[in-house]
């Protein structure tokens, strides 16, 4: 851009780069990665895996008290690593700008978007006011945001998340750097938004000419921007090439894992819940919280051993739902009949038995456990509670128990803090099934964790209910998870229901503008997709 | 728990050297507490290493007995007070809605009226004895306990464990012993230490304006009072005792500073 092309190099090189904990343990070890002008390489991996860490590391950052401790970092002939901090700080947001997972948290709630965008070109120096103003408002435009002369004077909880975002890159972008380093901007929101934000941030990089570093664990996103891809695992580099070429035809297992995994049906076929009875009818359920419902009469029903995934974005009530059924917010109008009776509206007013049918399993396994309480006693607790199971009986019943899951014994005596974030979703299923509930409420259960261990859970939860025989409410806004795993599929929006019917239907022909929005708005893991989808909404165009 | 810095480990043995004289005191102390043991005011000499007071008794056997008076009075309000703010507070925080609005408006009436002036009010009306000094201190204290475990009693029954024990029907005493306390340890344990501070200062300013600790008793902020008058002939007398006070101040603090800043980030890491 504001270079002429007389690099014909890289312009990022990064050679054998070494980072190492506050504690001294290696994250990021002897990884190595070149980025030519214009060109988009994307980091991919899980988390752990160190792609944050390069990423920053690529600024000549280290995050939390982590250090460069090996190996070079060229920024257009600068090497960062032995730079001083002055040097550094002079390039970063210049040359090389970050955008973060969450624009909420980037972004000062107390000053106006526009005076953010323009303080870093006027503190650089790189422009004058005008200029910095009038570049905001060309990127504004570019990034197809409301009013893009007034859109600067708004603050940042007057917009929403997709635009917030949007507004980020623009900030990022203020001073017309050479490379952005994208950290998962697109994870934080809604599908819908998701691809909306990811075409006008491919149109812009391109059609500006920067370079970029795009970091994420979502192996579909990223097919439809990069042109490279680098896999890591264990912050070490698995393997790394053209982007079709990974996909397609990846050399390393793990890449093959990474790619193949998605895509396998866990539906175990044939199974006709017709026949089976009635365990949960409800019907007409207004509820919420503040003046305005947010739930609108919505009913559903739900035979014994199946599947119902109730689908949404976020603020459709799929949650509000979920609360409804476990008697944590009394519904307004409505009524709940589970196994035949009446179910009480306030969990208090439940009985015993009632409390122990119908159990909960959350998105964050961090909060479901308690920090002070062993797996052991997580799991026991319920058998003690509802069964009268106890001493050696119960220590029976845990292990047994922790082998149904998958886990190790000796990890009994272990507090949640020395779990691994798939051991513990692993620990709130078992604290769930020991109940012997009749109905698993599953909230967003795999959408805080990494790919692979999501697969593990959904993997053991199919597995439980061919054993088990329970019956699951998964409510999710993840639809790939959906299509793979519901026997029928409710589809919300803004509290009412839009659409509901066998999984099959309602992804293939949906009789719903929303539902066909919704359906087609998940990326598929190949190139090429978010083109389709562009043609055919006519969203954004490169360049 | 982490590591203890250098400053803890002074704090540590500050506190530890004090507790050693609070167990010991009487078989430390050389004289009695009574003892007139020369003029008044005596200067240090080797039978009597920080002199005679203002009667002519032994200063350091009069601090060795005060200690036990003046940390026993202070743990003992601390103690005492706990017991009746964590449990009301964390009460409060389960039940919310009528019960914590009016326990919570009764605690802030209470707290409405400063301190020195309630419990001058309570020791004028009752008379200064050490039950009532102990009971007077814990009550005006346990309002500030309180609302500190109801505030962190309401963080961690929003917690998604929290709702699951109460999905299971826990009752208010597993609920409070299993789920809360644990949870809450951290910030009440640093809390123990300030309002312990606290109080030993509000005993020794009471002692201090003839309304704490009552002869025959010695206490260090009485003797601070008593012995004021030393410091117009330049004497360092009513220093020991002042001294001593600020000293075990410092020590708990050096040691609450270690253990807030060991409480692990409640912040979810993802």
């Amino acid at each position: 851009m504001t270079d002429t092309a007389e690099a014909t190099g890289p312009i990022l090189s990064i050679r054998d780069l070494e980072v190492s904990a506050p504690d001294g343990t290696v994250i990021v070890d002897g990884v190595s990665l070149d980025l030519a002008k214009g060109e988009i390489l994307g980091l991919i991996g899980e988390s752990g895996a160190g792609k944050s860490t390069i990423g920053l590391a690529g600024m000549g950052y280290g995050r939390g008290g982590c250090a460069i401790t090996g190996g070079t970092v060229d920024l257009l002939g600068t090497d960062l690593v032995q730079s001083t901090r002055r040097t550094r700080e002079r390039l970063r947001a210049v040359r090389i700008a970050y955008v973060a997972q969450s624009a909420a948290a980037a972004f000062n709630p107390a000053l106006t978007l526009g005076e953010q965008i323009v303080e870093a070109p006027l503190m650089h120096g790189v422009m004058s006011r005008a200029e910095a103003r009038a570049w905001m408002q060309h990127l504004f435009t570019k990034l197809q945001l409301p009013d893009p002369e007034s859109f600067g004077s708004r603050y940042p909880h007057q917009v929403s998340g997709g635009q917030l975002q949007r507004a980020m890159v623009a900030m990022a972008m203020a001073c017309k750097p050479d490379i952005l380093v994208l950290d998962e901007p697109t994870t934080a929101l809604d599908v819908t938004t998701q691809i909306e934000v990811l075409a006008l941030l491919r149109a812009l990089i391109r059609s500006e000419g920067t370079a970029a570093l795009y970091i994420t664990h979502d192996l579909a996103v990223i097919a439809q921007i990069a042109d490279r891809l680098m896999v890591l695992q264990h912050g070490r580099e698995v393997e790394t090439g053209p982007t079709v070429q990974i996909l397609e035809a990846p050399v390393q297992d793990y890449t093959r894992k990474l790619v193949s995994e998605r895509h396998k049906s866990l539906m175990s076929a044939g199974v006709d819940h017709a026949a089976s009875d009635m365990l949960l009818r409800m019907d007409g359920i207004t509820a919420g919280y503040g003046a305005e419902p947010v739930l609108h009469d919505v009913s559903l029903t739900l035979r014994r051993g199946e599947t119902l995934a109730v689908v949404g974005e976020s603020g459709s009530g799929k949650s509000t739902l979920a609360r409804v059924l476990a008697g944590l917010l009394p519904q307004r109008a409505g009524t709940v009949e589970f196994n035949g009776t009446a179910l009480p509206d306030d969990y208090r007013r439940r009985s015993k038995d009632e409390l122990r049918r119908i159990q909960l399993i959350y998105q964050l396994p961090d909060v479901a456990l308690n920090p002070n309480q062993t797996v052991a006693e997580a799991i026991g607790r319920p058998m003690t509670r509802f069964f009268g199971t106890r001493g050696a009986e119960r220590r029976r019943e845990v292990e047994r128990m922790l082998d149904l899951i998958d886990l190790a014994p000796e990890l009994a005596n272990r507090l949640p803090g020395a779990l691994s974030g798939g051991q513990k979703q692993r620990v709130c299923i078992a604290r769930a099934l020991v109940a012997k509930p009749d109905l698993l409420i599953c909230d967003e259960v795999t959408s805080a964790l990494d790919p692979l261990v999501a697969e593990g859970i959904l993997r053991i939860l199919r597995e439980l209910q061919d054993r088990l025989g329970v019956t699951y409410l998964f409510i999710t806004h993840d639809l790939s998870v959906v299509r793979r795993l519901a026997d029928r599929t409710m589809v919300m929006q803004f509290g009412r229901v839009v659409e509901e019917g066998p999984t099959e239907q309602v992804f293939e022909a949906p009789r719903e503008d929303y539902t066909r929005l919704l359906a087609g708005s998940v990326p598929e893991l190949r190139v090429g997709w978010l083109d389709e989808v562009q043609a055919r909404r006519g969203l954004a165009h490169p360049g | 728990m982490r590591r203890p810095t250098l400053t803890a480990w002074i704090g540590l043995i500050i506190i530890g050297a004090f507790a050693f004289v609070f167990v010991f005191a009487p078989w430390l102390a050389p004289y009695g507490l009574e003892a007139t043991v020369g003029v008044p005011f005596a200067d240090p000499s080797a039978e009597h290493p920080l002199g005679l007071d203002q009667n002519g008794r032994d200063l350091l056997s009069r601090m060795l007995y005060g200690a036990q008076i003046s940390i026993g009075v202070s743990l003992a309000a601390v103690l005492l007070s706990f017991s009746i703010g964590i449990p009301l507070g964390f009460f409060a925080a389960i039940r919310s809605g009528w019960t914590d609005v009016i326990l919570s408006r009764g605690v802030d009436t209470l707290m409405s009226v400063p301190v020195l002036i309630s419990a001058l009010v309570v020791l004028q009306a009752l008379g200064s004895s050490i039950p009532v000094l102990i009971v007077t201190i814990a009550v005006l204290d346990s309002t500030r306990v309180f609302r500190l475990s109801r505030v962190l009693a309401q963080g961690i029954n929003v917690m998604e464990y929290a709702e699951v024990a109460r999905l299971r029907g826990e009752g208010l005493g597993w609920m409070i012993r299993r789920e809360i306390l644990p949870n809450v340890s951290g910030p009440l344990l640093a809390e123990f230490g300030l309002r312990f501070c606290f109080s030993f200062l509000f005993v020794a300013g009471l002692s201090y304006l003839g309304l704490g600790i009552q002869p025959p008793f010695a206490d260090w902020g009485g003797m601070v009072r008593d012995n004021q008058q030393g410091i117009l002939y330049g004497l360092y007398t009513p220093l020991w005792p002042a001294g001593a006070i600020a000293l075990l101040t410092i020590g708990v603090n050096l040691v609450v500073d270690w253990l807030l800043a060991g409480q692990p980030n409640r912040q979810a890491n993802r």
